[in-house]
C-alpha cells in the first residue's frame, strides 16, 4: 500500500496546466540566459561596443519576456481551485 | 521658465490632492466598498515605488556615466516577475498564512519566531534604508534649487537643507497621518497604497513625456536618435561582465528583500491573484520607465554637456524653454520620492515598533493594564518620525555630495544579506534560528565593513590607514580586499564576500545546531505551504485562561474586535458565551490573528506569558506525526477493507445466483422425485390390486406381476438408499474402510460394474494400465463407488456416434489424479457450477434412470477421502478429475 495517494496521470487539461506551470518556472532561466548574453559579444576592435544595437536587444528581450508573462499567467491565473489537488502528482 | 513661487503653489496642490485621495480611499475601504481599490493595477502600480528618484532622475546620470549598465536595476526585479511562478507566489502565500507584518517578521517567524532574529533584521534594514532616504530628500532638494537657481523674482536660493527638513516634515506628517491611522490585522494601508499608484501614474507619464519631447521635438525621431547615440561619447561604455550579473543579480533580490517593496509586494497583497497581472505589468512599467533613459541621456549631454546629468531630466526642458514640461518632471521626481519615504518610513516604523519597542516593553513593564494599541501606535508614530529623522541627519552630516548616488546600491547590497535566511527559510526545512542569526549577522558585519563604512570615504568613520593597510596593518583584511580579493569592484567584493560568508554560515551553523520544536512546526508551515498535510499547532494544551487571553487581546485589538472575535471562536466550539476554550488550535488563531497587529515575535511571547510558556514539546510534534501515520494507517486498512468488501459481495452475488437456480431446479426436482416414488408405487398398487383378485389369473401371469412389484420395489429401495447414503455421507457418520489396494484393480472393476448401465452401447475404453499401477491407501470400495458412478454417467449421457472413454492416472507427489473423459459433448459452462449440488439433473429423467444424486455423493465421497473431484472444461467432452492422496490421513 503506496504511503501517500498520488494521481500518476493526469487528464489532458491539467497536464497541459501542469507544462504551463514548468514554462513558467523557466521562464526567468531563459530571460538570464538572453540577459547575459550580451557579455559574450565582443566590442568591435575600433570603436568600442555597439551601444544602440546592445540597448535594441536588450528592449526586445524585455519585451519578449514581458509577452510571454502575460501569456503564461493568464492562463495559468492565480490558483483555480483544484490545482491543489491536482499538484501532488506529475 | 517657471516662477518658483508657482512651483511651491503646485506642489503643494498636488500634495493636497494626494492627501485628499488617501483620505477618500480610506474613508471607503472604512465603508467596505473596496472593489477597484483592491485591483491588480492599483497592486502593480503601488509596486512602482521601487522607482525612487533614484530611477526618476539617477537612471539618466547613470547611464550617462556607465552607459546600459543602468538597465540591470529593472532586469533583475523583470526577472524575478516572470518567474513569479517560482518564487514569489509561494513568498506570498506564506506571508499571508503567517500574517506577516514586516521582511523581519516574516523572517522572524520562521525562525521560530525569535524576538533576536527580528531586532536583528529590523537594524540590517534601518541602517541600509537611511541613507536611502537620504537620497530622495537630497534629489528633491536638488530638484527645487534647479528651479530656485533660475527665479528672478527675488526669492533667492533656498537653503537646500531648509527644503530637506520641510519635506522630510511633511513627509512625516502625511505617513502619521495615513500610515499609523489603524492598528489593523495584516497592516494594510489602502489610502497610502492608493496614494502612491497615483504617484506612480504621475512618475510614469513625467518620464514618457520627457522622453517622448526629446525623441520626436529635439531630436528628428527614433532614427536620429539612433545615429546619435552612436555618435555620443556615452556609447564608449564597457560592459563588464562581473558588475553586469552581479547587479542583475543583486536588483533581483532588492525587489523582495527591501522593507518597502515587501511591505507592497507582501504585507499589502490583498489577492494572490493579483501577483499573475502584475507578474508581467510591472515588468512593463519597469520596461518604460527604462525606455527612454538613454535617448534622454544622450540627447541631453549633446545639449547640456557641462550640467550635472543626474538633472537632466529637469534641466533638458527647462533649458528648451518648456517650462510646463519640466514642471511635469518636476512632480514625477517629486512623486518618486515622497511614495519612497513614505512606504519606507511605515514599513521600518512597523518593524521597529514590533521587534524594538515591544519586546523592550514586554521586558521591562511589568504592570500589563492600560491599552497595548496605543503603545504600539506611539511607537510607530515615534519610530516614523525617527526614521526621516535619521535620514535628514544622515542628509545634513554627509552634505549631500555625489557619495550619495552609490547610496542606492549600497542598500541593495545590505538588504541582500536576508537572502539565504529568506529563501533557505522558505525552501529547507533544516534552516535553524542559529544558521539565521550566524548568517544574518556575518553579512551584516561584512557589508559595513567592507562597504558601508568605507563609502563615507577616508577618515570619516574608517581611518585611511585602515582602508589602505588594513586594521594593524593586517593586509588581508582591508576593507576593499578582503581576504586578498584585489582588484574587485568595490561593490561586488562587498556582495561577493558577505554573501559567500552568510550563506555558509547560515547553511553550517544549520546543520550543526538543533532547532527548538516551534522552529520544526513553523519550517514544515513555510516549506510546505502548499501541501495539505495537518500542521502541528504551535501551542500544546496549557493554563492558560480565556479571560486574561480576552484582558490581552482587547488591549491588543480593542475591545469591539477582540470580543467578536472570541465569541465567534466560542461559537466554533459550540459554546455559548464570550469564553471559548484554549485548545491549542484555538491560542494558534489568536496569535496569529494578534501577529497581525503587533508582530509575530511579540504575540508569541505575549501568549506565551499567559499561557504559561506551554508551548510546543517534541513530544507534541511526535504525536502530530503519530496521528499523520495513523491516519495514514487508517486509511489503508479503509482501502483493504472496502477490497475485502467487494470481493465478498462478489462472492455473494455469485452464492445469491447458485441459491437462485437451486431452488428452481429443487421445485423441479421434488415434482420430479414425487413422480419418480410415484411410478413404481402407482404399478405396484395396480399389479396388487389385481393379484388381490382371488380368482382368474394363471399362474404365470401372477409369477410375472409379482416380478413387476418386486423390480419396482428395488428401483424404490434404490432411490432411498440414495438419500440415505448422501445423507450419511454429508453429516460425516460415515466409517472408512482403509485397505491398499492397485488403483489398475480398482478401475477393472469398477469397468466391469458399470458395464450393466446402457448394456446395449458399446464403448472403447482407452487407458494406459502401466500407469495404473499406483498402490493406494484408501477406501477402496468408496473409491469404486464414485469411479462407477463417473462410467456410468458417461455411459449414459456420452451422445457421440462412437463413444469413447479415457481413462487417465498421474501421480504428482503425495497425491494421485484420476481423469475420466468421454467424447461427447460434455456439460455446457453454465451448469458446470451446478452439477455437484444435490438434486441437480440436467437433462430429462427418462434418460437418467436416477435421482441426480450421484455427483453429489461423488463429491462427498471425496471429500471423506481427503481429496476433490472437478470438472475439467475444455477436454472435448465430459471430463472430470478425481484427486486423492496416496495414502489416506487418519486425521478425521
Amino acid at each position: 500500500m503506496p504511503a501517500t495517494r498520488r494521481a500518476v496521470f493526469l487528464e489532458r487539461r491539467s497536464y497541459r496546466r501542469r507544462r504551463l506551470a514548468d514554462a513558467a518556472r523557466l521562464l526567468p532561466v531563459l530571460g538570464l540566459f538572453l540577459i547575459g548574453l550580451p557579455v559574450l559579444w565582443a566590442p568591435a576592435e575600433d570603436r568600442g561596443r555597439d551601444m544602440a544595437t546592445t540597448g535594441i536587444y536588450l528592449f526586445v528581450v524585455w519585451l519578449g519576456l514581458i509577452v510571454a508573462a502575460a501569456v503564461l499567467s493568464r492562463t495559468l491565473g492565480g490558483d483555480e481551485p483544484g490545482a491543489a489537488a491536482d499538484r501532488a502528482g506529475d | 521658465m517657471v516662477p518658483f513661487d508657482i512651483l511651491v503653489l503646485v506642489c503643494i496642490a498636488y500634495v493636497v490632492f494626494l492627501f485628499l485621495v488617501a483620505f477618500l480611499v480610506e474613508k471607503r475601504a472604512r465603508e467596505r466598498a473596496p472593489g477597484w481599490l483592491r485591483s491588480p493595477v492599483i497592486y502593480t502600480l503601488s509596486l512602482s515605488i521601487y522607482c525612487t528618484a533614484w530611477t526618476f532622475y539617477g537612471a539618466v546620470g547613470y547611464a550617462a556615466r556607465s552607459g546600459l549598465e543602468f538597465v540591470t536595476i529593472y532586469l533583475g526585479p523583470t526577472l524575478v516577475f516572470v518567474g513569479w511562478w517560482l518564487f514569489l507566489r509561494k513568498l506570498v502565500r506564506v506571508a499571508k498564512s503567517q500574517r506577516a507584518t514586516s521582511i523581519a517578521d516574516m523572517i522572524s517567524s520562521r525562525y521560530g519566531k525569535s524576538p533576536a532574529i527580528g531586532a536583528l533584521v529590523t537594524v540590517l534594514c534601518v541602517v541600509a534604508a537611511t541613507p536611502y532616504i537620504a537620497l530622495q530628500l537630497q534629489s528633491m532638494s536638488l530638484s527645487f534649487a534647479v528651479f530656485a537657481a533660475d527665479s528672478s523674482e527675488g526669492w533667492a536660493l533656498p537653503d537646500r537643507y531648509a527644503t530637506g527638513f520641510w519635506v522630510a516634515v511633511g513627509l512625516a506628517l502625511f505617513t502619521i497621518l495615513f500610515g499609523t491611522r489603524n492598528l489593523d490585522a495584516n497592516e494594510q494601508h489602502h489610502g497610502v497604497v492608493t496614494a502612491i499608484a497615483v504617484e506612480a501614474v504621475v512618475k510614469l507619464v513625467a518620464l514618457l513625456a520627457v522622453g517622448i519631447f526629446v525623441v520626436w521635438v529635439v531630436a528628428d525621431g527614433a532614427a536620429d536618435v539612433v545615429a546619435r547615440i552612436r555618435a555620443s561619447d556615452v556609447a564608449a561604455w564597457e560592459l563588464r561582465p562581473g558588475r553586469w550579473v552581479g547587479l542583475t543579480f543583486v536588483a533581483a533580490t532588492a525587489i523582495f528583500c527591501l522593507p518597502r517593496m515587501f511591505q507592497v509586494l507582501v504585507v499589502e497583497n490583498s489577492d494572490e491573484r493579483h501577483l499573475a497581472t502584475a507578474a508581467w505589468a510591472f515588468p512593463l512599467y519597469l520596461f518604460l520607465m527604462s525606455l527612454f533613459v538613454v535617448p534622454i541621456a544622450v540627447v541631453g549631454r549633446e545639449a547640456l554637456p557641462a550640467v550635472n546629468p543626474d538633472l537632466l531630466v529637469l534641466t533638458l526642458p527647462l533649458s528648451l524653454d518648456r517650462g510646463d514640461l519640466a514642471m511635469l518632471a518636476f512632480l514625477g521626481g517629486f512623486s518618486s520620492a515622497t511614495s519612497m519615504v513614505i512606504v519606507a518610513a511605515i514599513a521600518l516604523s512597523t518593524m521597529v515598533s514590533n521587534h524594538v519597542v515591544m519586546p523592550l516593553w514586554l521586558s521591562v513593564v511589568r504592570d500589563r493594564r492600560g491599552d497595548v494599541r496605543q503603545l504600539v501606535l506611539r511607537a510607530r508614530r515615534a519610530s516614523i518620525l525617527g526614521v526621516l529623522a535619521l535620514g535628514y541627519g544622515y542628509f545634513r552630516v554627509s552634505g549631500g555630495g555625489e557619495a550619495l548616488a552609490a547610496m542606492g546600491l549600497i542598500a541593495f547590497v545590505g538588504v541582500a544579506q536576508m537572502l539565504p535566511a529568506l529563501i533557505g527559510g522558505l525552501y529547507w526545512r533544516g534552516g535553524t534560528r542559529t544558521g539565521a542569526a550566524a548568517g544574518l549577522a556575518a553579512g551584516f558585519a561584512v557589508w559595513l565593513y567592507a562597504l558601508f563604512l568605507p563609502s563615507f570615504g577616508p577618515d570619516v568613520i574608517l581611518p585611511a590607514a585602515v582602508l589602505a593597510e588594513g586594521p594593524w596593518g593586517i593586509g588581508w583584511l582591508r576593507p576593499r580586499a578582503l581576504f586578498g580579493a584585489e582588484g574587485m569592484d568595490p561593490l561586488l567584493h562587498a556582495l561577493f564576500w558577505s554573501l559567500a560568508l552568510n550563506t555558509a554560515l547560515y547553511c553550517a551553523a544549520s546543520i550543526v545546531s538543533f532547532p527548538s520544536p516551534l522552529e520544526r512546526v513553523q519550517a514544515q508551515r513555510f516549506v510546505d505551504v502548499f501541501e495539505i498535510a495537518p500542521a502541528a499547532s504551535g501551542w500544546s494544551k496549557g493554563g492558560a485562561e480565556a479571560e486574561d487571553l480576552l484582558a490581552m487581546a482587547q488591549r491588543i485589538l480593542g475591545p469591539a474586535p477582540a470580543q467578536a472575535f472570541f465569541r465567534a471562536e466560542a461559537e466554533a466550539q459550540g459554546k455559548t458565551g464570550w469564553l471559548p476554550d484554549t485548545t491549542p488550535a484555538f491560542l494558534e488563531r489568536l496569535e496569529r490573528r494578534l501577529a497581525g497587529s503587533v508582530g509575530a515575535a511579540t504575540a508569541h511571547a505575549m501568549i506565551a506569558q499567559i499561557a504559561g510558556g506551554a508551548s510546543v514539546s517534541v513530544e507534541d510534534l511526535m504525536a502530530v506525526a503519530n496521528e499523520t501515520a495513523q491516519i495514514m494507517e487508517y486509511s489503508s486498512q479503509l482501502e483493504q477493507k472496502s477490497e475485502e468488501l467487494s470481493r465478498t459481495a462478489r462472492a455473494l452475488r455469485e452464492a445469491n445466483e447458485k441459491l437462485t437456480q437451486l431452488s428452481v431446479q429443487k421445485d423441479a426436482f421434488l415434482s420430479q422425485i414425487s413422480h419418480e416414488l410415484r411410478t413404481p408405487m402407482t404399478s405396484i398398487r395396480a399389479f396388487s390390486e389385481i393379484l388381490m383378485d382371488p380368482d382368474g389369473l394363471p399362474d404365470d401371469v401372477r409369477t410375472r406381476y409379482a416380478g413387476i412389484i418386486h423390480e419396482e420395489a428395488i428401483r424404490l429401495t434404490r432411490l432411498l438408499d440414495d438419500l440415505l447414503d448422501l445423507s450419511v455421507l454429508e453429516h460425516g457418520q460415515v466409517q472408512l474402510q482403509e485397505s491398499t489396494v492397485v488403483l489398475r484393480d480398482l478401475i477393472d472393476r469398477a469397468i466391469l460394474a458399470s458395464a450393466s448401465t446402457a448394456p446395449e452401447r458399446v464403448f472403447v475404453i482407452e487407458r494406459d494400465q502401466s500407469r495404473e499401477a499406483v498402490a493406494v491407501t484408501t477406501d477402496a470400495g468408496r473409491l469404486t463407488q464414485v469411479l462407477i458412478n463417473l462410467l456410468s454417467n458417461a455411459r449414459k449421457y456420452c451422445d457421440a456416434a462412437e463413444p469413447r472413454i479415457r481413462i487417465e492416472v498421474r501421480v504428482a507427489g503425495e497425491r494421485a489424479e484420476l481423469d475420466v473423459i468421454d467424447n461427447g459433448s460434455g456439460i455446457p459452462k453454465q451448469s458446470q457450477a451446478l452439477i455437484f449440488e444435490k438434486f441437480a439433473r440436467l437433462t430429462d429423467t427418462t434418460r437418467a434412470g436416477g435421482a441426480g444424486l450421484g455427483l453429489a455423493i461423488c463429491r462427498e465421497i471425496m471429500g471423506k477421502l481427503g481429496g476433490s473431484i472437478v470438472y475439467l472444461p475444455g477436454q472435448g467432452g465430459a471430463a472430470f478429475r478425481l484427486s486423492f492422496p496416496l495414502r489416506l490421513a487418519q486425521a478425521a
